[in-house]
């Protein structure tokens, strides 16, 4: 299941909505990515994610196929934010589950690796020395191709 | 064709989304980023290192040497940087 949204989430409520009643169900793992304060010894004041609405959606429902074919899952959810957030707000969630813990735990893994590197969002970041757009990051390119060797 | 800039190749050209007619034979990515070069400083800022721009046409991952037509939506935007 996939949701863009501007709105905060509640992990506690997703988690339990997503798994309840399906008692195949012996492992649930949840990623919640934040914003941080800091970056490159810079303050962040506020970071302001922006998206391609067509796209996103499209996009982050091929990431989560990809994984519903590569690992057994009984259930999986990503929540990505976009609009402007703060320092300690919540950005992402993902969470899966599975009979056994291993496909829930490289499930989720992976999706949060290739949602970094294909979802189209972008981050606008408010530093004291004013605002910049976050550069890619070679090691996020690197944690993501790692899963089609 | 409508063509759409996010991020800062929004700020660079100066707008978010524009409809545009190519002259015949714009029937590569690479060559509507030339022809977009020409319409304003701001385009060819934007358009000054391509190893930084990625593309999409019709909302799907795209090259510079992918095929375009009229009707196509074609975006352009910096490696993504989500999650």
């Amino acid at each position: 299941m996939i949701r863009v949204q501007t709105k905060d989430f509640d992990v506690g409520r997703e988690l339990s909505s997503l798994t309840e009643h399906n008692v195949s169900i012996g492992g649930i793992v949840t990623f919640v990515g934040t914003v941080r304060g800091n970056a490159e010894g810079n303050d962040v004041g506020a970071m302001t994610l922006e998206h391609y609405p067509g796209m996103t959606h499209k996009e982050l429902e091929k990431i989560e196929n990809t994984a519903r074919e590569r690992w057994n899952l009984a259930g999986s959810l990503i929540i990505h934010r976009h609009g402007r957030l703060k320092p300690g707000d919540r950005i992402v969630l993902v969470i899966t589950a599975s009979a056994h813990r291993r496909d829930a735990f490289e499930a989720c893994e992976f999706l949060v690796d290739w949602l970094k590197t294909k979802a189209p969002f972008w981050k606008l970041e408010e530093t004291s020395d004013g605002t910049r757009w976050v550069a890619s990051r070679a090691t996020d390119d690197a944690a993501s191709s790692r899963w089609t060797e | 064709m409508e063509v759409l800039y996010f991020a800062w190749l929004r700020e660079r050209t100066g707008i978010s989304q524009e409809t545009v007619q190519p002259p015949d034979g714009t029937d590569t990515v690479e060559k509507l980023i030339t022809w977009l070069k020409g319409r304003s400083a701001g385009h060819a800022e934007a358009f000054s290192d391509l190893d930084v721009v990625r593309v999409a046409v019709n909302e799907e991952y795209a090259k510079l040497d992918s095929p375009i037509s009229a009707g196509d939506e074609v975006a352009f935007f910096p490696p993504v940087t989500g999650g």
